[in-house]
């Protein structure tokens, strides 16, 4: 292949990771931009989105496309709630404050992949794709699957948007963002709002799970790295903003995915990271304020 | 003698006494010098933790700095154990100054997932230069380069005697800090930043010499314990490797002397215990994290002090 096609092809790879990128630093900036914690068990709701795809699909019998969608449905809601569980349990019991909050996720991190372990054993295993077409796009072969994965994530981005922006729920949301003390005043449940909004980030984080497993296998560690992508992605971003996520996303996502395909996955986390780094130089301490929607 | 002295002088003897009268098996000495360096690494977290309130969720980063740097050049330049624990110190010291300036540029939760992300930096550069570093597999220090003034210190007992020498240095520096005037305004700028800086301190070169002691004394345990056990491996340098240190201290006391090393013990007895049950041991972590935020916020050394010994630095 010549250059122009292979670039080509390292984009559109790195627009699929991209996709499932925005979608867990999306979840990740919610929680953030509503609560003010940081989260630090969101690769693990990541990670047991995966999981759980695993074990739908074996679960269930012949198409694989139908062992998808069930997966669709079915994961998200029990990954959120999962979370609004251990959102109940524990954080509302350390009253949000964030950097114990920090220390308590971690603890939740541990739990959950450790109990993936336990269960789910420490092998990569691949789910079958819904859908096995390859388009020709005449330099290369390239898979219907990826481009679905990329559209669903639009369409999904999408929907965020105009529950935030258009329906009374998303007003509620935004009220608790600007100044929980007032919204509360005007008789908004707050502690019902954060348990349904760690539920939901976390649910969002899974969607990106379930689309990601037919391409990438489920593995018990798989939450790491997202992480750690997703942190980089709301520091540039901004965490809380909307716009600022997925224009960020994109960015670390497509560069990840053509500095891959050329070098090694490893550089480029480490070029991703030591760009957050420069971005601190020229913008220290106003990254986490930029919260607006 | 003050009575703090006599507290930690007295620890160190219960430790030195164990070993003279021969009441460890060989397996709990080999635990308790692990132990030991572990803890002086614990110590050295706690300085910046427990003393100064700034949590770093990175200092793996420093520990395997003093780690790589000792085992590396003993490895491929031949050094001797002297010189190399002596190029750690002064690598770690560098490497804590560099991260210092950059981090504390952010407060609070950003301090935290920036210095998170600066040792995923170092862990995946580690990885990256496997030709030099060995990555994940690591490698052995050979016994015959681990002498150190014709004491061999795979030596099981020597090992002990200097694991005990290392943590002892460790304490009487935090004890010392934590004595001084200088590490009052560490307390000060802990309890309220603002007020200390109104007070006339300049609160950001007092965060950053604590983060360059911190970092150095992290090294520091980091050198010695690739040394002692002979091993270099990627794994000191992964996110859990800057969990411990913070559970140790929050289990033993933040801002106690004593502190990491209670915890330190609790924690490696307890997963020790776990690893024969399941695999999954690390789960032992998780709950511990949880257990310590949710109930006993200052620790156990902490809640002593709470409740009886208001004089325990």
């Amino acid at each position: 292949m010549d250059l122009g096609p292979y670039l080509l092809f390292a984009s559109l790879e790195g627009l699929v990771h991209a996709a499932v990128l925005s979608l867990i630093a999306l979840g990740l900036s919610l929680v953030f931009g509503v609560m003010r914690i940081v989260n630090v068990a969101h690769g693990e709701f990541f990670m047991l989105g995966a999981i759980l795809t695993w074990w739908v699909s074996n679960f269930v019998m012949g198409n694989p496309a139908l062992g998808f969608l069930i997966a669709l449905l079915i994961v998200p809601l029990v990954v959120g709630i999962i979370a609004m569980f251990s959102d109940l349990l524990i954080l509302r019991h350390l009253k949000y404050d964030p950097e114990v909050t920090i220390i308590a996720t971690i603890g939740i991190l541990y739990i959950i992949q450790q109990f993936a372990l336990m269960t789910f054993g420490p092998d990569a295993r691949p789910v079958e794709q819904p859908f096995n077409i390859r388009l020709d796009l005449y330099w290369f072969g390239f898979s219907a699957y990826k481009f679905f994965v990329i559209f669903s994530a639009i369409i999904l981005l999408f929907c965020v948007w105009l529950v935030m922006a258009k329906t009374k729920f998303g007003l509620i949301l935004r009220a608790t963002q600007l100044d929980s003390e007032i919204a509360q005043a005007f008789g908004i449940p707050i502690s019902t709002v954060y348990s349904l909004v760690f539920g939901v980030g976390a649910a969002i984080a899974a969607v990106g799970a379930v689309l990601i497993v037919p391409i990438q296998q489920a593995h018990y560690l798989m939450g790491g790295e997202p992480l750690l992508l997703a942190f980089i992605v709301v520091i540039i971003g901004g965490l809380g903003s909307l716009k600022g996520t997925v224009v960020a996303a994109m960015l670390i996502g497509i560069s990840d995915g053509i500095i891959s395909v050329f070098f090694s996955p490893n550089l480029a986390k480490i070029l991703a990271t030591l760009l957050v780094v420069v971005v601190l130089l020229i913008r220290p301490n106003g990254l986490f304020r930029t919260i607006r929607i | 003698m003050r009575k703090d002295l006599i507290l930690h002088l007295s620890a160190l003897s219960v430790l030195l006494l164990l070993e003279l009268l021969g009441i460890f098996s060989d397996y709990h000495q080999g635990n308790f010098a692990r132990i030991l360096v572990l803890a002086a690494y614990g110590v050295g977290y706690n300085i910046l933790f427990g003393y100064t309130g700034l949590l770093s969720l990175g200092h793996a980063l420093f520990f395997s700095a003093g780690l790589y740097a000792s085992g590396l050049s003993v490895y491929h330049l031949d050094y001797d154990i002297g010189q190399s624990i002596i190029l750690a110190i002064g690598i770690s010291a560098f490497i804590s100054s560099l991260i210092g300036f950059l981090a504390l540029r952010t407060i609070g939760v950003s301090f935290m997932i920036v210095t998170l992300m600066f040792s995923q930096i170092a862990y995946l550069s580690i990885l990256y230069f496997g030709s030099i570093t060995r990555g994940d597999e690591g490698f052995v220090i050979q016994q015959s380069s681990r002498i150190f003034f014709s004491l061999d210190l795979s030596n099981p007992t020597i090992r002990y005697y200097s694991a005990l020498l290392i943590f002892s240095l460790c304490i009487f520096i935090n004890l010392w800090i934590a004595k001084s005037s200088f590490g009052r305004v560490l307390v000060a700028i802990r309890e309220n930043s603002d007020r200390a800086l109104m007070l006339g301190y300049n609160v950001q070169s007092y965060k950053l010499l604590s983060i360059i002691i911190s970092g150095t004394i992290s090294g520091f345990a980091g050198a010695c314990y690739g040394i002692l056990f002979g091993y270099v491996g990627a794994s000191f340098a992964t996110v859990s490797y800057s969990i411990f240190p913070l559970l140790w201290v929050l289990i033993g006391g933040a801002g106690t002397v004593l502190g990491p090393l209670v915890g330190a013990i609790f924690m490696f007895y307890l997963i020790d215990y776990a690893s024969d049950i399941t695999d999954a041991y690390m789960i032992i972590v998780g709950v511990s994290l949880l257990i310590v935020t949710l109930f006993a916020r200052r620790g156990l050394l902490g809640e002593l002090r709470y409740r009886f010994f208001k004089w325990i630095p």
